[in-house]
């Protein structure tokens, strides 16, 4: 219960910065990829700004034993670089560029944009499918 | 306040939403002990993934990212958004990404914010390529003449 209460507020924090940093217009996340053209920075103080505080909740999550509200942390360990890590985050990047949208800002913007968002997401959530309907053969 | 050279860039609103989204991945980690990733968020939410994420805070964490940006406008206004010029670019988009957010892992927030920042080499990696195909694709669409602005 409580461990859901802190994902929900995450969420809405979460949102909330998207909404403000400007990120849930794909023009401007378009801008940012564009760097031969007329290229936005914006992405980028977007990411220092999120960085220095994440950085800072690792140094803290260092000397802590367990989460606030949970038993253990559920933290990725794999150290693996694979195909599928490369290849993965290059078709990412592919669909990113075309429609200028990552999940977060997408998500996000089912609440502003509901057609656009509502038809990027939904093919979103069939190529996860798809994807899951291979990886036995990846 | 307006950088020398790229007048339509947004440095105060980005690194202001951007220290709120390092906050909500840090409420996530310090919290649950998870890590605040979109796509395998999202996957969890609609029953895509085995990952270990409880459902609700899955879906949870995922309805707040809507809940926020909706709360973001009841207090400013509308959100400025411009998107491609028909659906096609979307859904070739979203296939893409969903395909290739769930086969390398993760994204923007997952590899791109909580990963490097806690300087794991695939996230760094992973960030890099996605930048980087980005970038590139971008600039091929750019060079066939299909960019929308």
């Amino acid at each position: 219960m409580k461990r859901a209460i802190v994902a929900l507020i995450s969420g809405t924090v979460f949102g909330f910065g998207l909404a403000l940093s400007g990120m849930m217009d794909p023009l401007r996340v378009r801008g940012f990829l564009d760097i031969a053209g007329n290229w936005d920075p914006t992405l980028a103080f977007v990411m220092g700004g999120a960085l220095v505080v994440m950085a800072a909740a690792w140094q803290i999550q260092k000397r802590m034993h367990v989460p606030l509200v949970c038993d253990e942390f559920s933290l990725p360990g794999t150290k693996l670089i694979d195909h599928k890590l490369i290849s993965g985050s290059v078709l990412f990047g592919i669909g990113w560029g075309i429609a200028g949208l990552c999940p977060g800002p997408a998500i996000a913007s089912l609440a502003t944009s509901i057609v656009p968002a509502g038809i990027f997401v939904v093919s979103m959530v069939a190529g996860m499918g798809a994807f899951r309907l291979v990886e036995s053969r990846l | 306040m307006i950088i020398p050279g790229f007048p339509g860039a947004a440095p105060v609103e980005g690194l202001a939403g951007g220290l709120l989204i390092g906050l909500a991945a840090a409420i996530m980690l310090l919290g649950a002990g998870r890590i605040a990733g979109v796509s395998g968020m999202a996957a969890r939410a609609v029953g895509l993934s085995k990952g270990g994420t409880p459902w609700p805070m899955a879906a949870l964490f995922v309805g707040g990212l809507a809940l926020g940006a909706a709360l973001f406008t009841m207090l400013n206004g509308p959100v400025e958004a411009t998107y491609p010029p028909s659906a096609g670019w979307l859904v070739a988009g979203g296939l893409i990404v969903g395909f290739g957010t769930r086969m390398g892992s993760g994204c923007t927030s997952g590899h791109g914010v909580c990963g490097m920042s806690r300087l794991s080499p695939r996230s760094l990696l992973a960030t890099i390529t996605f930048i980087g195909s980005g970038m590139a694709t971008v600039a091929i669409i750019n060079a066939l003449g299909g960019g929308w602005s």
